[in-house]
């Protein structure tokens, strides 16, 4: 019988690193170096309060209003900073617009710098080798597996953040997207049109 | 160091192979490794550029078959043994054996979202003016410490041209290795992708970095 005991977490309990992890956890926690309730609220914070949807509501200003846009590419950190999205990983931001005649993308070959306050944890792509690997040397490859191809004569530029700058994307705006509101624009904003992986969405046709 | 953290332009890895509508964690035990991994950097006791060497210190081998978790995971059991916390023992019992180092501060849940918020600022004053200009052209220096930078392989020896000026940071080849925060200026530098990659890079590409002045020479 394979499930011959009541913890629900049994698929778990079988893998080396839950192990491995949940015996780090004990030790720490054992000898009072951690505060187990201090981890569930630092989870808690990037599944429920820190995410891609902070960076949206920023390339929303930012293409609402032109003042905003200016602020945001002159002192990225403060302009940010105003809608309330500050720290851990975002201490020091930048952000690279878009134009028709520029793509940016974002990279870090070395680890996984990523802009935690505007767009939460990276996903498990943008950490891995394959992403890291290829990104500087083959950057429209890269894009072709998004399902992004853009023109030959369009320029990208590849960011390595290799420094603690962290790169905000503002992606175009899309045609067809006049006169919409702050909200509305922030759902056409994705989280890989901030990383330069993606493109903002088209308002369906009305 | 030239470790396997140092991927940019290595090939063989396959596709990036973005997962859809993939979920913020894949299994309990990362969000456990990584709340863990920024609780006990919390203590005080070592630094951001430490944690990133410890990871890259991993044996490439290990590296390579390590999720990110993992690597997070095996640096910080890597650094709170280096540090006295854990012995090695203990994670071979998976309990505490006894007193370690005592922390200088145990993050507690009620300061976590200021600690979050507060994050850690890494700008610093440097004396005197920044030594290059938006505009310069220079050359990266070329040289392959054994010790933590975070000047990439593909970009030593480079020419590139400095687009901007980005203030004083902490260096991090000295404060990895507890060397002292040591600020420099950093730019952000731009080369071509043909200066970088050499015959067929695509002319329409171009990167840049973040470099530390003392990578940098006139060029």
């Amino acid at each position: 019988m394979p499930h011959d005991h009541d913890d629900h977490h049994h698929d778990n309990e079988l893998d080396p690193m839950a192990a491995r992890v949940r015996a780090l956890e004990t030790i720490l926690t054992e000898k009072g170096l951690i505060d187990p309730q201090a981890i569930d609220a630092i989870v808690d914070t990037y599944e429920t309060k820190v995410g891609p949807r902070n960076g949206a509501r920023v390339v929303a200003k930012a293409w609402s209003d032109p003042e905003y846009a200016d602020w945001l590419r002159r002192d990225a950190t403060a302009a940010i900073e105003s809608l309330r999205y500050t720290g851990r990983q975002g201490e020091h931001m930048q952000a690279v617009f878009n134009t028709p005649d520029t793509h940016n993308l974002v990279v870090c070959t070395l680890c996984s710098c990523y802009p935690w306050s505007v767009l939460g944890l990276p996903p498990v792509w943008y950490k891995s080798p394959p992403y890291r690997s290829k990104a500087v040397i083959d950057p429209r490859g890269v894009l072709t597996e998004f399902d992004l191809v853009l023109p030959e004569t369009t320029r990208i530029r590849v960011w390595d953040s290799t420094a603690e700058l962290r790169y905000l994307v503002v992606p175009m705006r899309p045609e067809g997207s006049e006169g919409m509101s702050e909200e509305q624009l922030a759902r056409l904003v994705t989280r890989d049109s901030m990383i330069g992986t993606g493109l903002a969405l088209v308002p369906e046709a009305a | 160091m030239n470790g396997p953290q140092d991927l940019g332009g290595q090939m063989g890895f396959g596709p990036v192979a973005p997962e859809k509508n993939e979920p913020l964690f894949h299994a309990d035990w990362e969000k456990r490794a990584m709340g863990m991994t920024i609780a006990a950097g919390a203590m005080g006791h070592w630094n951001i550029d430490e944690s990133r060497h410890a990871r890259e210190s991993l044996h490439p081998a290990d590296y390579y078959t390590s999720s990110y978790y993992e690597i997070w995971a095996k640096a910080l059991e890597v650094l709170l043994k280096r540090h006295g916390f854990v012995q090695p023992l203990e994670l071979d019992a998976g309990r505490s054996l006894g007193k370690g180092t005592q922390p200088k501060r145990v993050l507690k849940a009620e300061n976590v979202a200021a600690a979050l918020a507060k994050g850690g600022p890494c700008d610093r004053p440097v004396a005197g003016a920044p030594r290059f200009q938006s505009g310069d052209r220079i050359r990266t220096h070329n040289f392959n410490p054994e010790a933590h930078t975070r000047l990439p392989r593909y970009a030593r020896g480079k020419l590139g041209v400095v687009e901007a000026v980005r203030g004083g940071f902490v260096f991090p080849d000295s404060n990895a290795h507890g060397k002292g925060e040591n600020p420099q200026y950093v730019y952000t530098v731009v080369f071509s992708a043909p200066e970088i990659w050499g015959d067929g890079a695509d002319p329409a590409v171009t990167v840049s970095i973040d470099a530390w002045e003392s990578y940098l020479e006139p060029a």
